[in-house]
């Protein structure tokens, strides 16, 4: 069972960071929608609300590093450009989709949407957890801020998912794949 | 406890959202625009874009903040205001729309 790095990146990248950023996203939004509504009368423990405080940080974290990661180190491997002649595209991705008409719009569509949506989900989630921070418990006392952040989150889980959706398609149909090889362990040859 | 600060952090979010979405169809559109985006070349004009927008994005949260912060400002409109340029963004990010430009 092997592995290269580039698809090591990719499965970091997308199965890691941001399918992590997906599951953490309806948490939270489930928590700042049941318990940060001017309606709910319970009191917000200390607890609670340093809970929800690193929760968010750390979705903003994973949500810059996702995009980085994606941007700035799978990005440039997905595009590069193959030697003039060079027959066999497997190792230049964007190539390989562009070169048939049944998987150009992978790239055309796909990634191109793919590229730009994302960078708006640590721009949301950054902003989600900064006036969290601000504001906290007290956000109760701000109903029509608390719908326009959660408005925002939910618009970072779709970008996110469409993403992800996409991410992973690609990766289906023309792989990032190359670099040293890592042996994850020996299997049985039958 | 004035909602300035927030109306600050949304409005800014939704106008550097916007501006990606804006920078990236004008250096689809221009050959100036991309090559001048073009700051790292192993991702290309991307690189450029999304730092583009990143730098906007700051700056405006920077200059609301320093008005807003102990204001209470009209959250419905801003946060109205915000929205809608983060939906335009989603929608201009994707190519067939931006492709209309």
């Amino acid at each position: 069972m092997e592995i290269t790095t580039r698809g090591l990146w990719t499965l970091v990248h997308g199965m890691g960071f941001g399918a992590l950023y997906l599951l953490a996203c309806s948490g939270a939004l489930v928590e700042l929608w049941r318990r940060y509504a001017k309606d709910d009368l319970s009191p917000i423990s200390e607890r609670e609300e340093a809970f929800l405080r690193w929760y968010l940080l750390a979705m903003a974290v994973l949500a810059w590093i996702t995009v980085l990661t994606g941007t700035y180190i799978i990005y440039p491997w997905y595009r590069a450009v193959p030697p003039v002649g060079t027959a066999n595209l497997a190792g230049y991705p964007q190539r390989l989709l562009l070169s048939n008409p049944a998987t150009s719009g992978w790239h055309s569509i796909g990634m191109e949407w793919k590229e730009h949506v994302a960078w708006l989900v640590p721009i949301s989630i950054t902003m989600a957890f900064a006036v969290f921070n601000h504001h906290r418990r007290n956000l109760r006392n701000h109903p029509e801020l608390r719908a326009t952040v959660l408005s925002f989150m939910v618009v970072s889980f779709l970008a996110a998912g469409i993403a992800g959706f996409f991410g992973a398609m690609l990766n289906k149909h023309a792989p990032v794949e190359g670099g040293p090889t890592i042996r994850v362990m020996e299997g049985e040859s039958r | 406890m004035t909602n300035g600060s927030g109306a600050a952090a949304v409005l800014a979010a939704g106008l550097g959202s916007f501006t990606l979405a804006a920078t990236a169809i004008a250096a689809d559109e221009s050959s100036t625009i991309k090559n001048l985006m073009n700051f790292y070349h192993p991702t290309g004009p991307l690189s450029g874009v999304t730092t583009a927008a990143i730098l906007v994005w700051i700056a405006f949260w920077i200059v609301l903040e320093r008005h807003w912060r102990n204001r209470n400002v009209a959250m419905g409109r801003v946060g109205a205001i915000a929205l809608v340029f983060l939906v335009l963004s989603l929608l201009l990010t994707f190519p067939p729309i931006a492709d209309l430009f």
